[in-house]
């Protein structure tokens, strides 16, 4: 997901000056002042911890005072500011293999290049690597070599796979011992103190608050023309939730505010926001699946929302936590909720369960077409996407596409090739309606 | 008479067909795409005006005449490549008067137009006899003819074969990328005067006048407009008169097998592979991606690794006794893996069924991907007129699905995307939607509006 806005909108800069919501402005800020607050951690005594979006505990480590860094967004942003490519070569010549996940290159690359953040303010090395997710094997190795290049401790938290579709109470059971009896404690010695409980709890309320404004902009899209795009916008919205937020009152703000403005969207039947101002007409209504592109993130996006094609809903923007199925962090219950989120994320979910929310979402949103982005280098997705694909259509009789590209290689994002595929099929789908209305 | 335009810019070639009001095919053009992509469309789309004058020909003249249509057709060609030879001339003779400093420009000269009057001489035989032209393109016909020309006249000469042929090199991309307007009516009289020696009375001398003379006058007027292919971003169409090659691909092969269900698409560096429902319509499609291995471009490749024409892989490769199993992917590595074959002795031929075999797998992965494959089953592409690629096809259909699916391959396979172009302008004509007219036809010759 991204954080900086100004980043993204390299369209002239009166309109993006001008298609900058107050919601937009507010995140900015805070990811400024968390970078800023990053750079100062040494002088400042505070401890950081690296870890992953998916199964994030940001409250936990909030909670203990200590500030998250989550590399894959590092990565991304490098995506999104053309750095990417060179961090990706160093780490090839460090002997990282063409077909490795491209966000841990990326990463490694930039470590090895200074460690700059997005703000152009150096990030503190970790005092701790929390390995809150396992359902991506990558992660694993991932920080297994962060270890070795910091030299600092790793937690694991083994996070069992949905294979058979549900959260079994010995699964459930597992992830809460493992917290209490690993994650906690290692967090508690980086940070010199006890957990407070209430704190927790009440990092946990303010979650709660944060997600059910989360939902109820997703849910905004069901409306047409849909005031939100799930995925290119949607990027946007997930920033602070799967990143360093979740659990503080600047979390609790911004998404009021984002829901405030989706509201006023709805009632003024606006579309969604594009890289080229307000969205004129909605054409194709669309669900995604699989990651975006970051190198080329807005012509991406142009090409769908330059043909009047928005993004109902996205699977991608419930990698960090997946909220509209009525999931929310319990404060009564604050290891348990803490397990449930982990072993619910959506790259944790059987392909069953996959398709079937996917199929939810078509049906729900009532979706002219589905679209896979399907990046090979991160298995966590691509695996099983083209049954999924088949199986959809059947279900639905709703006509799905099929794309490639990757998160931040630029040698992977063949611009003409994707756009002639996306192209090819937003015609097919009209032809497809016009058949289906003649 | 009113007509529809479809035209498909491909990789390699750019191909137009025009369809009347009633979307009966009744012209066809294809020309070699060039660096220019403007140029080539519109000289497909002269090519196929041509045709369909041709058609109009067909229509007029009486159905016992002496003068086959095929001879009329030949004879025409002939008239035309005279004309582009006269512009070769003219444009190597400007070439040669920018060559002040070299001193032996008059010897170059006398040996250049020597080359030029034997392919002049040559030209009858090779369109009228049975000297088996091997490619329909002015380029690669004269450029044939002046290499074997250049080669006879500096075997005796005092002039180098390089020269003569840095010559062409140098003329060539000018005069194919000029748009020349030829009268079709001229040409075609001066086709019907070369035949007219075949003719056996007077009366059938006058009707094929007659009938010149209409095929010439008939007023063509083009209503609408649509293109298509690789180069689409780039043709000189407004946005809403251009369509997907994948949906062009689907209904243009619907429309010529109406059976179809699956299509199979290999041109230049595309493959595609379309399923389409019982109206032509797609319902999914799969296109190779990052990589044009196993392309027309990979045979391309081999032939000039073989020193071969691109038309002679194939039936050479149906000479082979074994099928040798290519295991590079890549082309320019399977190029390293058929020479190094052919030094440990191989046959050519079973190399050559390897490597069209290695082809067919990679589309087979494709279209297994996209849904497989269902009968009808409609290979389409420049690649489809390789026999040898059918016959691996075929093979490989019956080994992974079934040898009851019907396998339909059509000698004008190459124009499916442009037929199909054609019939989405048809739609729209019928729509009654307000066509507009692409930039070069009111830049290089005037539409018959």
């Amino acid at each position: 997901m991204n954080i900086d806005i100004t980043t993204v909108n390299s369209a002239p800069r009166a309109d993006a000056e001008a298609a900058k919501d107050a919601s937009q402005v507010r995140q900015k800020q805070m990811i400024a002042d968390h970078y800023e607050q990053l750079s100062r951690a040494r002088e400042d005594g505070r401890k950081v911890v690296y870890t992953f979006v998916p199964g994030n505990l940001t409250e936990l480590i909030r909670s203990l005072g200590l500030l998250p860094v989550l590399p894959e967004i590092n990565a991304l942003q490098s995506g999104m500011r053309k750095l990417s490519g060179n961090y990706i070569a160093e780490a090839e010549k460090l002997g990282h293999s063409e077909d490795v996940c491209t966000y841990v290159k990326c990463d490694i690359g930039m470590m090895k290049s200074g460690n700059v953040g997005p703000t152009g303010m150096r990030i503190p090395e970790p005092d701790l690597l929390l390995l809150s997710y396992t359902g991506c094997f990558t992660f694993m190795k991932w920080f297994e070599l962060l270890r070795e290049e910091y030299k600092c401790p790793v937690v694991m938290l083994h996070v069992p796979y949905q294979g058979d579709g549900e959260i079994t109470p010995a699964m459930r059971d597992y992830v809460v011992r493992q917290l209490r009896d690993v994650v906690v404690p290692a967090l508690e010695r980086v940070a010199g103190h006890a957990l407070d409980m209430d704190d927790l709890a009440r990092r946990l309320d303010l979650s709660r608050q944060a997600e059910n404004d989360l939902v109820a902009v997703w849910e905004a899209a069901r409306h047409r023309p849909s005031p939100i795009d799930g995925y290119f916008g949607g990027v946007y919205y997930i920033g602070p939730i799967f990143s360093a937020f979740r659990g503080t009152e600047d979390a609790v703000d911004y998404y009021r505010l984002l829901r405030t403005e989706v509201e006023h969207r709805i009632a003024q039947k606006l579309g969604p926001m594009t890289p080229d101002g307000p969205s004129s007409e909605e054409r194709y209504r669309l669900v995604v699946e699989g990651p975006p592109n970051w190198t080329s993130f807005n012509d991406f996006w142009r090409m769908f929302s330059r043909e009047g094609a928005t993004v109902v809903s996205s699977t991608y923007t419930r990698v960090g936590g997946l909220y509209d199925t009525g999931f929310r962090h319990d404060s009564r219950n604050p290891f348990e909720s803490l397990a449930d989120y982990c072993l619910g994320c959506y790259t944790n979910l059987n392909l069953p369960m996959r398709t079937a929310l996917l199929e939810r979402y078509i049906r729900e949103y009532q979706a002219d077409g589905f679209l896979i982005n399907s990046v090979k280098s991160c298995n966590s997705f691509s695996a099983g996407q083209l049954l999924m694909l088949r199986e959809l259509e059947r279900r639905t009789g709703v006509p799905g596409g099929f794309i490639e590209s990757d998160l931040v290689d630029p040698r992977y994002f063949g611009k003409a090739n994707i756009e002639n595929r996306v192209q090819s099929y937003l015609q097919m789908l009209e032809a497809r309606k016009n058949k289906v209305t003649a | 008479m009113k007509c529809i335009v479809g035209i498909d810019l491909g990789s390699t070639t750019t191909k137009a067909v025009l369809l009347d009001e009633q979307g009966r095919i009744i012209g066809k053009g294809i020309t070699n795409s060039r660096s220019n992509y403007e140029v080539a469309c519109a000289v497909a789309r002269e090519e196929a005006l041509r045709a369909a004058r041709f058609t109009l020909l067909e229509r007029a003249l009486p159905a016992a005449t002496a003068v086959s249509m095929d001879v009329l057709l030949a004879a025409f060609r002939l008239e035309l490549y005279l004309d582009e030879l006269g512009e070769l001339r003219e444009e190597i003779d400007r070439v040669l008067r920018s060559l002040n400093y070299h001193r032996d420009r008059d010897e170059l000269g006398a040996a250049v137009r020597s080359v030029l009057d034997g392919m002049v001489a040559e030209a009858p035989a090779l369109f009228l006899g049975d000297g088996g032209r091997k490619s329909d393109f002015f380029r690669d016909i004269a450029g044939a003819g002046f290499m074997a020309g250049a080669e006879r006249v500096a075997l005796g000469g005092v002039v180098g074969f390089e020269r003569l042929v840095g010559l062409f090199d140098r003329a060539i991309l000018d005069v194919e990328t000029r748009l020349v307007p030829r009268p079709f009516g001229a040409l075609l009289r001066r086709a019907g005067d070369r035949c007219a020696s075949r003719t056996s009375t007077d009366r059938e001398r006058e009707a094929l006048r007659q009938a010149i003379t209409f095929a010439a006058e008939e007023v063509i007027n083009e209503v609408c407009f649509v293109g298509t292919g690789y180069g689409r971003q780039t043709l000189p169409f407004p946005k809403s008169a251009v369509r997907s090659e994948i949906l062009c691909h689907g209904r243009g092969a619907h429309r010529i097998f109406p059976g179809t269900r699956t299509v199979l698409d290999i041109g230049g560096q595309d493959t595609k592979a379309i399923q389409v429902d019982d109206a032509g319509v797609v319902t999914s499609f799969q296109m190779n991606d990052r990589c044009a291995a196993g392309c027309g471009r990979y045979l391309g490749y081999i032939a000039d690794e073989l020193n071969m024409g691109l038309h002679e892989l194939g039936p050479r490769a149906m000479q082979a006794q074994r099928v040798a199993k290519v295991n590079s992917t890549c082309t320019v590595f399977a190029g390293a893996e058929l020479r190094e074959r052919l030094a440990l002795g191989e046959r050519r031929e079973d190399i050559l069924a390897g490597l069209h075999r290695s082809i067919m797998l990679r589309a087979m992965s494709l279209l297994a991907r996209s849904g497989g494959i269902r009968s009808e089953f409609s290979f389409t592409g420049g690649v489809c007129k390789n026999p040898m690629a059918v016959r691996m096809l075929t093979e490989l259909v019956a080994e992974n699905y079934s040898s009851s699916i019907v396998i339909n391959t059509h000698a004008d396979s190459i124009y499916m995307g442009a037929l199909g172009a054609a019939l989405f302008g048809l739609d729209d004509v019928r729509a009654g939607r307000p066509a507009v007219l692409p930039t070069f036809v009111r830049q290089s010759a005037p539409a018959h509006a």
